[in-house]
């Protein structure tokens, strides 16, 4: 439900690195959406093509790289996927975890004409 | 020709988030921000935190809801100014929300302001709203397995309140179990097991909620 709201930062964060880059038209924009960050990514390309209408991303193309959740050892480092059930380390059996990947929510790069 | 750009699309969230906090803390008042699921109990927590509170405290509360003012029409029955929030359909509450009902208070003259997102165990852990501490309330009905299923959520609130121990022997709920998965994303966390039907552990949560509101910031 809030990927409107979402999809509005991204355009005006798309925007400010294209005109900094002299851009005349943002042909792709790159994108890396954690499986744990409440993002929906069809529901951006949704707003996508509402938002970017009359602006130098207008057209563009949302390519999205999928983080799976991931957490990671305090014991040992390992890294290992959630499983929804427990939290022990499958490699040393230590629970003490942080969530290592799955988070985010980030533009990478822009390309640009 | 590719730009970098490396920027996280929650970041003008985060900025406003934290010029509501510098708000607050010109005014000198100390925000919470309860989340749970739905039903767990957030505005009866608020009614039984406010209750003991009132004569103590200057306190307004800020009520996210859906579309009905049912939540804040319970709150302001105590005689506190309350501010509801109706987010059209949105999940949680964001920082701009939060920014326009601080507008609406007088925080001058406020101690303490109670903030209810709406019930959602995703989205609120996403968007910060620039307050002091955040208090997650689970109930025993949800299940004992929701540390494990939402990660984000448990490991980035302050405290947690187990809410319905009166019901504890109806369900198969561990509390064992339920704890140790909060402990491994959150070690030390504040743990207060209560019920805001019977008042049974109220009295800790309320101790900590005034010393967490004498240690103010950070």
């Amino acid at each position: 439900m809030h990927e409107f709201s979402i999809t509005q930062n991204l355009l005006e964060i798309a925007l400010r690195h294209a005109e900094k880059a002299g851009a005349h038209h943002i042909t792709r924009l790159n994108l890396v959406v954690g499986e744990l960050s409440s993002v929906i990514d069809e529901s951006v390309q949704f707003y996508w093509d509402i938002v970017a209408r009359d602006t130098l991303a207008e057209g563009s193309e949302l390519c999205f790289e999928r983080v799976p959740g991931s957490l990671r050892c305090l014991g040992c480092s390992n890294v290992f996927s959630l499983n929804g059930r427990d939290y022990a380390c499958p490699a040393c059996g230590e629970n003490q975890v942080v969530v290592a990947g799955g988070d985010e929510f980030r533009l990478e790069s822009i390309e640009v004409e | 020709m590719r730009v970098s750009v490396l920027e996280e699309v929650f970041s003008a969230n985060d900025q406003l988030a934290e010029s509501n906090r510098r708000r607050l803390d010109e005014a000198g008042v100390f925000g919470v921000n309860l989340m749970a699921s739905p039903g767990a109990g957030k505005t009866s927590l608020i009614t039984r935190t406010i209750e003991p509170l009132r004569g103590e405290v200057r306190i307004a509360a800020v009520d996210g809801d859906i579309a009905t003012t049912l939540d804040a029409d319970r709150i302001a029955a105590f005689g506190v100014p309350t501010v509801q929030i109706n987010t059209g359909g949105a999940c949680h509450l964001d920082a701009a929300m939060l920014q326009r009902a601080l507008s609406k208070l007088d925080l001058n003259h406020l101690a303490l302001l109670i903030v209810e997102n709406v019930g959602n165990l995703v989205c609120p852990a996403a968007f910060k709203l620039g307050m002091h501490r955040s208090v997650l309330i689970a109930s025993v009905p949800e299940g004992d397995d929701k540390p494990y299923k939402y990660p984000v959520m448990y490991r980035g609130v302050n405290a947690l309140v187990l809410n319905k121990m009166d019901v504890l022997a109806a369900f198969d709920f561990d509390v064992q179990y339920f704890r140790r998965g909060v402990e491994a994303l959150n070690p030390g966390l504040a743990f207060f097991p209560m019920s805001c039907k019977t008042g049974e552990g109220l009295d800790l949560w309320l101790a900590w909620r005034r010393a967490e509101r004498k240690r103010g910031g950070t």
